[in-house]
This record gives structure tokens, C-alpha cells and sequence, in this order.
């Protein structure tokens, strides 16, 4: 025991002596949280919206006037006819134009029926699938309220069935949807051309009496970076345990401090927890520091237990420290560990459903996150700091891990030689 | 257990993964308070016979043993009663003089002070640079930091790997005077050199080439089994005279040496005859005198 002690005097001695070391433990959290929390969002703010209104009636004022309102779109012109739209959106000026038939507000009164086109640069395909989704929401607003109004305005004393019926059709408007492919790169346009097969795709927005409100639990407020923040300090957590753990040991090797340490009495076990220890330590702290800026800077919740949090972060970080250790075991170089310890980080980040929903991905994807220790840790963050998930909610979590954590250090113990 | 301990190797071979030999069949008795030397040029075999008796690399066959310790089976005590230098400065860059020392006493489960005599001669000159980081140290300093650390424990045999390469002439005369004075002491020590003017500060040396050890014994006896005639010779025309000598019709070996060129004879023939030779080939300059062989022209017999 105080070998071990001794190693990690020295250790701790080492890594407080690298003059980056110490603050970038400490600056890193932040950096990343303000930055990532913040710039990981799919909320699709400021779409460019170019409108050709041919209408003038104060319908048409009334919907644009909704576009103006909604805080996603920004209407950067006008246009006079469609040439001009397209050539704004190729121009990549906007990313979206509507245009306001003439007579729409004469139709919508007349025949209960008028038509709409939008047209949406497809390029970004998340973009695009949203700027149609809210302006069918605003849409589907205008021709609700729109049928109120024309309603109490006639001022029938039927039924609002009854009137319909007499009108034949309710009152609605149609969005004509063309997705525009612009001439660029390959995918983007192979990708237009997949949601373009259809162009003329009609939606018809009928005012039905049943309207459907959704409530968001766990996080009312559909607030990003709730979600965000705990997958980051995943991240975090990772980074160290992983680069941190496996560089230190490599470095003894390419320094060449590993052949005297090997002629010590030091034992085998003694070496790799002392080295590991400091690693798993600076990474738990970095975890509540992370966790502090968190509840201060972005207020998120911590429904469940912090002390399962921690519990489940020092299962985890004996699995990435585990993973450290066995690929310092097959390199001799700091930048051999660095590269293959990258390979790895990458696909586990991109597959552990921090940025991309893990149930969006094909079969295949989501059989190779079982195996994603990261994907583990991010699903457990959100489940215990949002929901509140006790220790019986996570017992599965638990065991993967336990059983990932014996399996991988046991591999990298078994693959540690100290004679060669 | 007694201060000093002998090494006893056996037939040992090791041979790498291109299967070539660094070792083949090497055997080699060193008693108890030796200072011995392991002579031989860069890939001999020096650093992969050190390193198995430091218990970092297992022989493909043969025994070798430390005080009667096996290198195989009693590894654990041979790595805590040994002190081993490898090569290649092995300490911490980014610690201080005093905390690389002061971490190996604690590894091995001593104190700085408690063997302090040991180390003092040399600690002393370390000293001053005590709060230094060991990266800044210079190459002298850092073999002096790499004894000190090597000797801490009080080992009974210490093992050094080339303990002088690249550190200046005054620097390594301290060195050996170091290594004379743990002799005194009773340590066994095992040093590697590729420098053969050390060889004549050990008590007995090896030679070894290509794996193989050529001849052991005390650097007298070594140099007393040289039997040729031999000859410093230098002219204005080293390049031509090393070329003339060799066709000369008396000649067994033409090296160069420093200043001069050896010349190691068949027979004895009067320097005159040598003198005109060279005239002959219009060599100036002349500067012929008879020499004692000195143990690398004993080396370079036995490489031929």
C-alpha cells in the first residue's frame, strides 16, 4: 500500500508540474460546457424567409404577420415572382420562400379554399425538415384562427358543423410544398432529389375538433441544453479517462523510465493503480466541477441522486481508464496512444446518442451502441439528473458496465508484460 | 546476507526476432566484489546480457544467477538488491535531483538518509543542483543522478549499461573514480563500455563481439597474450602509408591509432628496414617507435 502511495505522490507531483496540466483540468469543463451547451441545440432559429405576396388583403398581412411573429423565421425580402425567390435561395439568401397566391383572401372567403407554395432549400436536410415543420405550424394557426374569425364576423347562430355544411368545405389553405435542390455537391443533391421524387406533395390541414397538445416531460420546456449539459460531462469525464490514463503510461515507456522502474520491487498492480488512481480521482473532480457549472450557469435539474451519479461515473471511468491502460499496452509512443485512442473516442462519442438519438440509427447502429460503454453513461446522466432514476432503473446499466469494467482491465492486465 | 554477492552465467543465449544471435552460448563467472568490465563494439550483446541479468529480458537458454538467485525464478529478490543503470537515462526529467532520489529510496522501502554514506562522494557534487529538474541536468550530472539512484538501496551487485557513452573525457575519469570507490566498498559491479582505455580500470574485463565473449581475464593478462612485434608509425600521408604498409611484406595488421598507425609485425624486423620501405614510397615525415600493445590492439587481435 504505501508503494502505491509513493507512485502516486510522484504522479500527482508530475502532473501539477506541467504547466498546462492544472489549468486546463479546470478550464476545459468550462469551455466545453459554455460552448458545446450552447451550440449543440437542433432548435432551428433565424431561417431566411423571402415572401412573394401577390395578395395584399389583409389575410395575407395577417399570415406574414404570424411569420414576423415566430421567433425561427426572419424574413429577409420580398420578391415580386418566383424567379427572383429561387435565384434568393441559390444565392443561399434564404433558405425558404412562401408565396401568397392573388386573390387569397378572396378564395379563402369565397370557396373556403386557397392555396399557399413554400418551397425550401433542402440542402440541410435537419433545416429543412424543420423550417416546413413550423411553417405548417403557423399555417395550421392562421387557418384556425382565420375560421374562428369568419365565423363570428357571418355570425350564424347554426352550428359551426351546420355552416360547413352549407359551404360545402371548410375553410382551409393548402401548402404546396416544392423542395428546391440547388446545384452543388453530390449527396446534397442526390438528397433534394430523394424528398423531391414527389414535389407536389400536398398537405391538407384540415381544422379538426380534436387538437392535440403534447406536454414534454422531464423537460417541460424542450430546453436544449438540459439535455445537452449531462451528455457533455460524459464527455468530459471520457476525455480524461481515456487520453489522460493511457498517455501517462505510454510516456514512461518512450521516456524510457520504465526500465528502471521495472528492475523496482514495484509489482505489477502497484504500477497500474498508481498510475490509473490520479486519472480516476482529477476525473470525478472534473465531474463535479462540471456539474457545478451546470447548476449555475444552465440551471439543469438534478431530479435523481447525485451520490448514484458519482457511484455510476467511478463504475464508468474504471471502464475507460480499463480501455487507457490496453492501449498502452500495444503502443510504444504517446502518439500511437493518442491516434488509437481517437478511433475509438470518435465512434463511441458519435454512437453513444449524445448528438444523434440512438433510436434514429439503422439495426445494425443501434447493436454496435450495446457495446458503447459512453452511450451507457450518457443514457444513465439523463435518466437520474432528469427523471430522477433510482439504482433499480439503472441495475441493467450497472451490470454491463461492471462486467465491461472486469473484462477490459482484465485484458489490459493480462496484456501488461514488465519483462519482455 | 553478506555485502557481495558473485554472478554466475551459463550458457546463455538470446536471440531477437530477425533470428539473428545477441547472444550465443555465453558464459562467464564474475566473483564477489568485482569491478568487471564488458568490452565490445555497439550490437556486441553488452546491453542484452546486462538486461538479463537485470531480469528485464528472459535467455532463450541458459542460467544466469546473482548471488545464487535465479534470473527466472527469484526475480522479485534480484530487482530489490541490485542497482541498475540502463543506457539510456532512465530517471524522471520532470523531477527534481532530490525527488527522482528521494522517490527511489521510497520504492525500495528505505530512506535517503539511512544509506547516505554510499551515495555521499557523489551526492555531494549533485548537490548544489539539488532543485533542478534532471531534463536541465547535464550528461555527466545525469549519469551522477542515475548512480545515485542506482546505489540507494544499497544493492549488493549494480549492473551499468554504458554508463560513460557520450559524457566528456573529465566527467567519465570522475565516473570510474566513483566506481573505484564502491569497489571499497564491496559491491559487485558489472559495467558495459564500448571505450577500451576503461577496460584498464576494471579488475577483469570480457571481450565480446557478435554474441560471443572472445577472451576473459585481467586486462594484463589479455594484453600479455599479444606475441606480435608492434609499432606506432605516423608520416604526413596517413591515408597512403595505412595502404603501403599493408602490401608491406612484413606485416600482420595496419590500424589506425589516434595519432598513428599501428603496425603489428610477423617477425621482428629493424625499424630501419620499415624506414626505408616507406622512403622508398616517398613517404616525410617519418615518426617510427617501438610500443607496448595496449588492450585494444589485444581487441583487435582477436576480432580478426
Amino acid at each position: 500500500m504505501r508503494t502505491i502511495l509513493f507512485i502516486l505522490r510522484k504522479e500527482f507531483l508530475q502532473i501539477f508540474r506541467h504547466r498546462v496540466m492544472l489549468p486546463l483540468i479546470f478550464i476545459m469543463p468550462i469551455i466545453q460546457l459554455l460552448i458545446l451547451a450552447h451550440a449543440a441545440d437542433y432548435e432551428v432559429r433565424n431561417i431566411n424567409l423571402y415572401l412573394i405576396n401577390r395578395d395584399g388583403s389583409q389575410a395575407a398581412h395577417r399570415l406574414i404577420g404570424k411569420f414576423e411573429a415566430s421567433p425561427h423565421f426572419n424574413i429577409v425580402g420580398n420578391a415580386f415572382n418566383s424567379d427572383e425567390a429561387y435565384r434568393a435561395i441559390q444565392n443561399g439568401q434564404a433558405d425558404l420562400f412562401i408565396e401568397i397566391p392573388v386573390d387569397f383572401q378572396r378564395n379563402l372567403l369565397r370557396d373556403g379554399y386557397a392555396q399557399l407554395q413554400s418551397s425550401v432549400d433542402a440542402i440541410n436536410g435537419v433545416k429543412a425538415g424543420l423550417a416546413s415543420a413550423y411553417t405548417n405550424a403557423i399555417i395550421t394557426d392562421f387557418n384556425e384562427e382565420f375560421r374562428k374569425e369568419w365565423i363570428s364576423a357571418v355570425n350564424v347562430s347554426d352550428s359551426p358543423k351546420a355552416h360547413l355544411a352549407t359551404n360545402g368545405q371548410p375553410p382551409q389553405s393548402t401548402n404546396t410544398h416544392t423542395l428546391l435542390s440547388q446545384p452543388s455537391p453530390n449527396e446534397a443533391d442526390k438528397r433534394s432529389w430523394e424528398i423531391t421524387a414527389s414535389p407536389y406533395h400536398h398537405i391538407t390541414i384540415s381544422p379538426s375538433p380534436i387538437t392535440i397538445r403534447s406536454a414534454n416531460w422531464f423537460n417541460p420546456e424542450l430546453n436544449y441544453q438540459t439535455f445537452m449539459v449531462p451528455g457533455i460531462l460524459v464527455l468530459l469525464v471520457t476525455l480524461v479517462g481515456t487520453f489522460l490514463s493511457g498517455m501517462n503510461i505510454v510516456k514512461e515507456k518512450e521516456i524510457g523510465t520504465i526500465e528502471q522502474i521495472n528492475v523496482t520491487p514495484i509489482r505489477k498492480y502497484q504500477f497500474i493503480i498508481g498510475k490509473l488512481l490520479p486519472f480516476w480521482i482529477i476525473a470525478l473532480i472534473e465531474l463535479a466541477f462540471g456539474l457545478l457549472v451546470g447548476k449555475l450557469v444552465f440551471d439543469i435539474p438534478f431530479v435523481g441522486s447525485l451520490w448514484l451519479i458519482f457511484g455510476f461515473s467511478a463504475l464508468y471511468l474504471l471502464v475507460v481508464l480499463g480501455i487507457g491502460l490496453l492501449v498502452s499496452t500495444v503502443t510504444e509512443t504517446q502518439q500511437q496512444a493518442m491516434f488509437i485512442s481517437w478511433f475509438f473516442l470518435i465512434i463511441f462519442i458519435l454512437m453513444s446518442g449524445l448528438f444523434t438519438p440512438i433510436e434514429s440509427m439503422p439495426a445494425w447502429a443501434q447493436a454496435i451502441t450495446r457495446f458503447n460503454p459512453v452511450a451507457y453513461f450518457v443514457e444513465v446522466m439523463r435518466m437520474v439528473l432528469l427523471k430522477g432514476s433510482g439504482i433499480l432503473d439503472i441495475r441493467i446499466h450497472l451490470i454491463v458496465m461492471s462486467a465491461y469494467a472486469i473484462a477490459v482491465n482484465s485484458l489490459a492486465v493480462l496484456n501488461y508484460r514488465k519483462t519482455t | 546476507m553478506n555485502n557481495t554477492a558473485n554472478i554466475s552465467i551459463k550458457e546463455v543465449s538470446k536471440s531477437y526476432q530477425d533470428n539473428i544471435a545477441a547472444l550465443d552460448q555465453v558464459s562467464l563467472e564474475i566473483t564477489a566484489g568485482e569491478l568487471f568490465g564488458l568490452i565490445g563494439p555497439d550490437g556486441a550483446g553488452k546491453t542484452s546480457l546486462i538486461r538479463i541479468l537485470a531480469t528485464l529480458l528472459l535467455p532463450d537458454e541458459g542460467v544466469a544467477s546473482l548471488n545464487g538467485w535465479d534470473v527466472r525464478k527469484d526475480y522479485r529478490t534480484i530487482r530489490s538488491n541490485i542497482g541498475y543503470m540502463p543506457g539510456r537515462f532512465s530517471l524522471y526529467q520532470d523531477l527534481s535531483v532530490e525527488e527522482n532520489l528521494h522517490f527511489f529510496a521510497t520504492i525500495f522501502g528505505t530512506k535517503v538518509e539511512e544509506n547516505y554514506d554510499l551515495i555521499k562522494d557523489i551526492y555531494d557534487q549533485l548537490a548544489p543542483f539539488k532543485k533542478r529538474r534532471a531534463g536541465n541536468l547535464s550528461g555527466g550530472m545525469k549519469q551522477k543522478l542515475a548512480l545515485c539512484c542506482a546505489l540507494i538501496h544499497k544493492p549488493v551487485v549494480l549492473l551499468l549499461d554504458e554508463p560513460t557513452t557520450g559524457v566528456d573525457p573529465v566527467s567519465r575519469k570522475e565516473f570510474w573514480d566513483m566506481l573505484g570507490r564502491l569497489k571499497a566498498k564491496g559491491i559487485t559491479t558489472l559495467v558495459s563500455t564500448p571505450y577500451m582505455d576503461e577496460a584498464s580500470l576494471c579488475d577483469r574485463v570480457a571481450l565480446i563481439q557478435k554474441g560471443r565473449i572472445l577472451d576473459v581475464g585481467s586486462p594484463n593478462e589479455i594484453i600479455d597474450k599479444y606475441k606480435h612485434p608492434l609499432l606506432a608509425v605516423r608520416t604526413d600521408d596517413m591515408y597512403r602509408l595505412i595502404n603501403d604498409l599493408r602490401t608491406f611484406d612484413f606485416t600482420h595488421t595496419v590500424f589506425p591509432f589516434g595519432e598513428y598507425v599501428h603496425l603489428s609485425l610477423i617477425q621482428t624486423v629493424w625499424p630501419e628496414v620499415i624506414a626505408s620501405y616507406l622512403l622508398s614510397k616517398e613517404h616525410t615525415g617519418l615518426d617510427i617507435q617501438a610500443v607496448k600493445p595496449t588492450i585494444e590492439d589485444a581487441f583487435m587481435e582477436l576480432m580478426i
